[in-house]
């Protein structure tokens, strides 16, 4: 049998029901793995061992009961199943602490939507993992606390934003984790470091209890190691929440009922904006191959144009820096957080608060977004990114008219190296340049891996669809997922 | 256009931020060309184009205002910098 810790979560399943282990072994046996790896690796800020050997034992006479009744199989699919949480999530009576120095003590006084649906479900919390702060990043070193490594190279980053979510699930310290996309946070460092990321529509996941980077963005995904685990882990999150009103009221879905190994008379579109310019040779070939792989198995392919996205990526720093700027201005040292200890009077608290608690990327991003909202800007910036959005969602409607679904490199190059890029906030800004055309639109899109590089380093592809088309997107990524293992 | 420390200064002030001058002089270099960047989006003529909040169609969304289970004020507390148990404490703000 493979090591416990390489199982994704449908195989730990399956060894509950076979007896093959128990909810303890399983949870013993990633923080043995968390001993003796994160050390070079780095991913978690925060360990929950001693709640997630209580609930473990729970869980075990749970599963021991079943298995007695013959009722194991109405159990949740996800339950004795340990995860990751990305550290911008709230999680009662545990840290959140967005990997910001202005949240370092902070503990959460209630559960995310999404944590209160996993805990019902019967997964284990491993811990909560590091991101760049605030979600703004793409590499993972903006972390106020430590700087996590890419499993596959140590001297790579993972990619970020969700940088540690990845890097624990692709180092073996979580099965399945969290992650949240805002502008590629998601598929960004499941390209980089090898796994299966979805960012779903937006609407599809409550946003309740997620730390607010920009609103009308951000989205919670499923990270794992295959495609039926991303659908396993869709389904325990995804539904309507009253307590986001952004949350989409739409019928409970089965994902899993989407894998299905078959793309015939499927079409797929290629959108050209997405293969010009500053692509490594590498990542455009194994994308190409992976679309050739598609059309062999009996889709159809075709290519578009999606012009508005070469400004997407203006378009994405303008809206999601205003939103932040606002976002976070909540961050004043009254109610929570860290409070500086030089003051005189109430102006110095909000001001040396947040200059002494916001890390410089943070800071740049609300400098940048006070500006394009202040007056004599907010025509040119704010409100012109505003129209391109509309532009961005039509150009994609149109091509979704024509394809069910478009392939599309996820990052332009494999995994970089650690500081290389951290002096440059433009060059590191580029690297979201095909991922944030989605958010803007708020459509679905999942990174599968689909090749290496000459240096063994991952590559990804995007299957991108239309709003609430996560099934044909599953569907997509689990064949092609299916042709590569034979 | 050219971003000068003048205006970094304004607005980091309108933000909240206390800047050192070196950050005041990174922050500028750097807005200049995160603008520069920026100003591209002027190349996409948007005319007749109305503009979008968010990606879906959802208009005023209400629920029910029903009395239900709040925060524990314990919990909340804990997290404040400063309080007596009950409120925030802050400095003085009125002489």
């Amino acid at each position: 049998m493979k090591n416990i810790t390489k199982l994704t979560s449908h195989e730990i399943r399956e060894g509950y029901k076979n007896k093959d282990f128990t909810v303890k072994e399983v949870v013993e046996s990633f923080y043995k793995n968390i001993d003796e790896k994160d050390g070079d690796i780095k991913a978690f800020i925060t360990l929950c061992k001693e709640d997630a050997l209580k609930c473990a034992e729970i869980a075990d006479s749970k599963i021991s009961e079943a298995l007695a009744n013959g009722t194991f199989d109405e159990l949740p699919a996800l339950f004795g199943v340990p995860i990751a949480i990305k550290d911008n999530m709230n999680t009662y009576g545990v840290k959140t602490t967005c990997a910001s120095k202005i949240l370092e003590n902070f503990i959460s006084p209630y559960d995310a939507t999404v944590i209160k649906n996993l805990k019902e479900q019967g997964a284990i919390m491993l811990g909560k993992v590091n991101m760049d702060e605030f979600a703004m990043g793409s590499s993972c070193e903006n972390s106020a606390f430590f700087v996590t490594h890419n499993p596959v190279d140590l001297t790579k980053v993972p990619g970020g934003s969700s940088g540690g979510s990845a890097a624990a699930v692709a180092g073996d310290l979580a099965p399945i984790s969290l992650g949240s996309d805002t502008g590629g946070s998601i598929r960004m460092p499941a390209s980089l470091c090898g796994i299966v990321g979805m960012k779903p529509t937006y609407g599809l996941i409550s946003r309740y209890g997620l730390v607010a980077y920009a609103s009308s963005l951000d989205q919670i995904g499923p990270m794992t190691k295959d495609v039926e685990d991303n659908a396993i882990l869709l389904n325990a999150i995804a539904g309507h929440d009253e307590m986001d009103s952004t949350s989409a009221n739409i019928e409970k879905k089965d994902y899993t009922k989407a894998l299905i190994n078959d793309v015939k008379g499927l079409k797929i579109g290629v959108p050209e904006e997405f293969f010009g310019e500053g692509i490594q040779k590498e990542v455009k070939e194994a994308v190409e191959k992976a679309i050739e792989k598609l059309k062999s198995l009996g889709a159809e392919v075709g290519t578009c144009s999606l012009a508005a996205c070469k400004v997407a990526l203006p378009t994405y720093y303008i809206i999601a820096d205003a939103e932040a700027s606002s976002n976070l201005g909540r961050f004043d040292g009254i109610r929570y957080g860290y409070r500086t200890k030089n003051f005189e009077n109430l102006k110095d608290i909000y001001k040396n608060t947040r200059s002494e608690g916001f890390g410089k990327e943070v800071k740049r991003r609300i400098i940048l977004g006070t500006y394009v909202l202040s007056a004599g800007y907010y025509d040119a910036y704010y409100k012109k990114a505003q129209k391109v959005r509309t532009l961005i969602k039509k150009q994609f409607d149109d091509a979704f008219s024509k394809y069910d679904v478009l392939i599309a490199p996820v990052s332009p190059t494999t995994a970089w190296n650690i500081g290389e890029k951290v002096n440059n906030p433009l060059e590191m800004y580029l690297a979201d340049l095909f991922t944030v055309p989605i958010n803007i639109a708020g459509i679905p899109a999942i990174s599968i891996p689909c090749g290496k590089d000459n240096n063994g380093l991952p590559i990804g592809m995007q299957i991108i669809g239309k709003h609430f088309s996560e099934e044909t997107l599953y569907r997509v990524a689990y064949t092609f997922e299916k042709s590569r293992e034979v | 256009m050219e971003i000068t420390k003048k205006d970094i200064e304004h607005i980091a002030n309108l933000s909240m931020l206390n800047l050192s001058e070196d950050e005041v002089d990174g922050y500028a270099k750097d807005m200049q060309e995160i603008i520069a960047f920026a100003n591209q989006i002027n190349e996409i003529n948007t005319d007749g184009l109305e503009e979008s909040a968010f990606a879906l169609d959802s208009y005023n969304v209400f629920r029910k205002d029903e009395v239900r289970e709040s925060f524990d004020r314990e919990l909340l507390m804990q997290n404040a910098p400063s309080s007596n148990g009950v409120a925030y404490q802050i400095p003085p703000v009125i002489e």
